[in-house]
């Protein structure tokens, strides 16, 4: 057998068996940066209004989809009104997807509390125009009702009107969010990113052009830890965890073996 | 059924673990091709038709100043010349549109975005030293560092020698933390996207586990 189907075998049981045996990890230490964002919106008033913009695609869903319900349940235990919106064509039904799932298990109203906006082509012109006015670029919901129709959006003009924006995001759209939206019109952004993005995004927190940053499936799980409401974060950081010790004995594994190889030679 | 296809097409994506095959070509072809088949269809119904073709219909039936969409749109269209050849050359107007309009507006918010603002994100705590932990005062020491060698290790027009040298190979090294730390990250997020889909094979297809 090659020694790259020993490994693909390793690793497949090292994902499989925690998942079919239910082990949780408990997580003891929350990132600075998904504290960051957490306390912000711990600190809203009642009645704020938080918008979640889904950037992303069913590939990274099992990252960034936990994150998604666990802020929606954060703001909605706290009363805070949620606002969705997708700039990815992928995005628009993972975003639906979170927002009917944690409205309905909260006992929300649509419309008052929370409003879907669906998916919108432009990328930075809605960026721009929402500036503007949100009306201009999305002025039906997802379902094509007018947004006059909904109380939550009567009182929701621009960005003055929006205590937070939330990125969800796997691409590049953070930056773009920190460029025209952060930079034009001041508004307050925070990013749950993916962690193949997570590292470029950090010196933005340093700048302050970010509240924080919530780093895929670890900050999925810490956000969980933080409302108290364990679910598939905590489940997949505590995987990710084996699957990592695994990752790092076959790195040190080869290594000894590459150094080994050239001794012998 | 869904989740039936789903799962035999997560299958036929890892079996290129074992090699190129034709079941992983066919997965990968229908993901391209459904991926852009629903963006057109997102972007027509999202996009064209509450955007184009309703002020259309509105600037002829009594609101005429909504004809004014007919100037984006034909600049819009402009972009689908590049498949008649005999008027490709019409592309570049919408391109040089686009270019100019684009480039106008990121461009000072680029710079504020992403120089200026992290110019004082880099020297702000030295600000305030009096209300900085002694680790929070080496961070920002650090960090200064780090900016600055990596910078000099991308400075070419000067000669690499003496102490531009080694301060050229000490931004190497941060430069060598921050991939290490990048490719560490990236190995967490390919990861958790196994979690993701064996969870959903073991899960949802064979209900092995609630």
């Amino acid at each position: 057998m090659k020694i790259r189907w020993f490994i693909y075998i390793l690793v497949a049981l090292a994902v499989a068996v925690p998942i079919l045996a239910k082990i949780y990890f408990p997580v003891k230490r929350v990132s600075d940066s998904t504290r960051m964002v957490y306390d912000y919106i711990d600190k809203l008033p009642e009645g704020s209004v938080v918008i979640f913009s889904f950037d992303y695609g069913p590939s990274t869903a099992p990252e960034l989809q936990p994150v998604a319900e666990a802020l929606l349940r954060h703001c909605f235990e706290r009363n805070i009104k949620a606002i969705g919106i997708a700039l990815w064509p992928t995005g628009k039904l993972l975003g639906q997807k979170a927002f009917e799932l944690v409205g309905e298990e909260m006992g929300k109203r649509y419309g008052e509390d929370y409003v879907y906006l669906g998916y919108r082509a432009g990328f930075s012109t809605v960026m721009l125009q929402m500036g503007e006015k949100i009306g201009k670029v999305f002025d039906m919901d997802y379902k094509k009702r007018p947004i006059s129709q909904f109380p939550l959006m009567r009182r929701v003009k621009n960005y003055k009107d929006i205590d937070l924006l939330v990125d969800l995001a796997a691409g590049d759209s953070v930056e773009a969010w920190i460029t025209y939206a952060y930079t034009k019109f001041d508004q307050k952004l925070a990013a749950a990113v993916t962690m193949v993005i997570v590292s470029q995004l950090y010196p933005y927190i340093q700048a302050q052009q970010l509240v924080g940053v919530i780093p895929g499936m670890l900050g999925a799980a810490e956000y969980e830890k933080l409302i108290d409401r364990p679910g598939f974060g905590m489940l997949g950081l505590s995987i990710q965890s084996i699957a990592h010790v695994l990752v790092i004995l076959l790195v040190v594994i080869g290594n000894v073996e590459f150094f080994l190889a050239r001794r012998r030679r | 059924m869904g989740v039936w296809i789903a799962a035999l097409l997560t299958l036929c994506i890892y079996s290129f673990l074992y090699k190129d095959n034709p079941f992983y070509k066919f997965a990968e072809h229908l993901f391209v091709g459904v991926a852009m088949g629903y963006s057109a269809v997102l972007t027509y119904r999202d996009g064209f038709v509450p955007y184009v073709w309703r002020y259309l219909k509105a600037g002829f039936t009594g609101e005429p100043e909504k004809l004014l969409i007919i100037v984006p749109t034909i600049i819009g269209i402009l972009f689908f010349m590049r498949f008649i050849p005999r008027l490709s050359w019409l592309v570049r107007y919408p391109i040089a549109f686009s270019l100019g309009l684009g480039t106008g507006i990121a461009l000072p918010l680029g710079i504020q975005a992403n120089i200026y603002q992290q110019m004082y994100g880099t020297l702000s705590p030295f600000g305030a030293l009096g209300k900085l932990s002694p680790f929070q005062i080496f961070n920002a020491v650090l960090m200064v560092i780090g900016v600055l060698s990596t910078l000099t290790y991308f400075f070419f027009s000067a000669e690499h020698r003496g102490g531009i040298r080694w301060v050229s190979r000490l931004g190497i090294i941060f430069l060598m933390i921050g991939f290490g730390s990048a490719f560490g990250n990236t190995v967490m997020g390919r990861i958790a996207i196994l979690i993701g889909r064996m969870r959903f094979l073991l899960s949802d297809w064979l209900h092995l586990v609630r």
